[in-house]
């Protein structure tokens, strides 16, 4: 059962004073309507995992950690891999989470970055496969959210996008009997893509990016386009209750690839020197 | 999966005999159940979807009741029997999602203001599964509401686009659910010229997307037409009943 929410209370003036400023198009943090706030990445922290990814987006922040086990391709999909995909909205990162199984929003959060990351075709799926139809990799993505500052989505699509990027799988090598025999050898995950997500807030028909804790507790309603580096659209996502005009939803599409131009020269930039020291940063 | 089959043939007709346009045929029966306030038999090509209304009713447990509107508590569930292999009757992530998907295309249409401290308890049963359940779910749960008697803003229609064979079509079948490279429910309210729901995935231009969303608004609009109808037929018998 999904039940309605109480909203957070947000005090009338700091409301009032948010939809004066917008009107005339500035922001309570004084950001522009499309301007997001600062991005920053650390890779490869957490040495156990087989890749990881720290990512702050202003006050949010979120950890991804990837694990590669040895596991049974699906059915019906005997020539791929498997990609799970969790997140967990730990009771530390705010007041409002509480502790427990993930409930509707961290599953919804979870099924959005898995249909950003599978749709792109991000994570070489094929490539995973060991021994068609019986043994592959099955690549476990998780999603711990660290710091609730607003903007989960866009926060952990590109976290684990990240993590992905920073993963390295043990290679097997399969013997005429089909036994497995692990060796020395380690290698990237082979990856097509590079998903990056971009999130509206709506108040009074009026939208703009990457919605503060603030905004997102005033907002009517959000909307999320996954873009691919080509500029196609792999993943669309409207949260919580609120209406959108057509003609707003054509708006948000272009200029939300715009901004994904922005965000992807960042998260592809910094990728020579020491994985721990490769911090990016998003001024715009 | 290596076998791809074709979905659209070159005369542009799709495996079920339908146009990129056409909608599978629909079937509405108001008033299907007799103890909810409101229900309706919602058919879609091989699609039933079963949706109840209850309430505005006390809530229980207490503390989850607002001051200031109803609540809305929504179930989206599939049968095990609904699907080519049986579905585990367990909750899946899916219908936690798309339960949460559904409620939140609803809370901005239906009048909650007007009745504080109630709940207004909405299931959507899906019986057999054809693609495009969530849409399905609540074009059948907005009429399940107005046939309950529940004010709300206008009427929701659904409708699911997607891509097969790298053209934009409407109203996806199962096939092309399952082997086309996009699919897009989408929610839209004609009276209001409004979207409540939107989801994608899969892989479209962006030149695409607008057709899709352009497509989905027009299949919305003949969904809506047949809930208008479904729902006058219903009100004018009962008033023919009365005299």
């Amino acid at each position: 059962m999904s039940i309605t929410r109480e909203k957070p209370v947000v005090s009338k003036i700091l409301q009032k004073e948010m939809l004066e400023l917008l009107s005339n198009g500035v922001r309570i943090d004084k950001r522009k309507l499309d301007e997001y706030r600062k991005i920053s990445y650390q890779t490869g922290i957490i040495e156990k995992a087989d890749g990881s990814a720290l990512l702050s987006l202003g006050e949010t922040m979120v950890l991804v950690g990837v694990k590669v086990e040895l596991g049974q391709p699906f059915g019906d999909t005997p020539d791929q891999g498997v990609l799970v995909v969790n997140a967990e909205l730990l009771p530390l990162a705010s007041q409002t989470f509480e502790p427990g199984p993930p409930d509707e929003r961290a599953i919804a959060l979870a099924r959005y970055v898995d249909r950003s990351i599978r749709e792109s075709n991000m994570v070489d799926l094929k490539s995973l496969v060991i021994v068609p139809g019986k043994v592959c990799y099955v690549v476990y993505v998780d999603v711990y959210v660290l710091d609730y500052g607003g903007n989960l989505i866009d926060a952990s699509v590109l976290a684990a996008a990240k993590a992905l990027e920073n993963t390295k799988i043990r290679k097997y090598e399969v013997d005429e009997n089909g036994k497995l025999t692990e060796t020395e050898n380690v290698e990237n995950l082979k990856l097509n893509d590079f998903p990056i997500s971009v999130t509206f807030g709506i108040i009074n028909n009026k939208y703009f990016v990457d919605p503060n804790l603030e905004e997102e507790q005033t907002c009517d309603t959000f909307l999320t386009f996954t873009y691919t580096q080509t500029g196609n659209i792999c993943a669309v996502m409207k949260n919580e209750q609120g209406l959108i005009s057509p003609a707003q939803v054509i708006e948000m599409m272009e200029l939300g690839w715009k901004k994904a131009k922005e965000i992807s020269s960042l998260m592809l930039g910094g990728q020579k020197g020491n994985d721990q020291e490769n911090i990016g940063n998003a001024g715009s | 999966m290596s076998t791809k089959r074709q979905l659209i043939n070159e005369q542009g007709i799709r495996t079920d005999g339908r146009g990129v346009d056409d909608l599978r045929p629909i079937k509405i029966t108001l008033g299907y159940l007799t103890h909810a306030n409101g229900s309706v038999l919602y058919e879609q090509g091989k699609n039933k979807i079963l949706a109840a209304v209850f309430g505005p009713s006390e809530v229980h447990p207490k503390h989850t009741e607002l001051p200031d509107r109803a609540i809305l508590r929504v179930r989206y569930r599939m049968a095990p029997f609904s699907t080519e292999e049986r579905k585990s009757p367990a909750p899946t992530r899916r219908e936690i999602e798309l339960s949460m998907v559904i409620r939140n295309a609803l809370e901005s249409v239906v009048l909650t203001e007007l009745f504080p401290r109630t709940v207004i308890d909405i299931f959507v049963e899906v019986l057999q599964a054809d693609a495009g359940t969530r849409v399905a779910g609540v074009t059948a749960a907005a009429l399940a509401l107005a046939d309950a008697g529940i004010p709300m803003r206008g009427i929701t229609a659904g409708c699911a686009v997607g891509k097969a064979d790298g053209k934009i079509v409407c109203d996806l079948n199962d096939i092309e659910d399952k082997e086309g490279e996009a699919d897009m429910p989408v929610a839209y309210i004609p009276t209001l010229n409004k979207i409540s729901l939107l989801q994608m995935d899969g892989l479209m231009t962006q030149e695409e997307f607008k057709q899709a969303l352009s497509k989905a608004i027009n299949s919305a609009m003949k969904v809506y037409q047949l809930q208008v109808n479904a729902l006058k037929t219903k009100y004018i018998k009962r008033e023919e009943v009365k005299k």
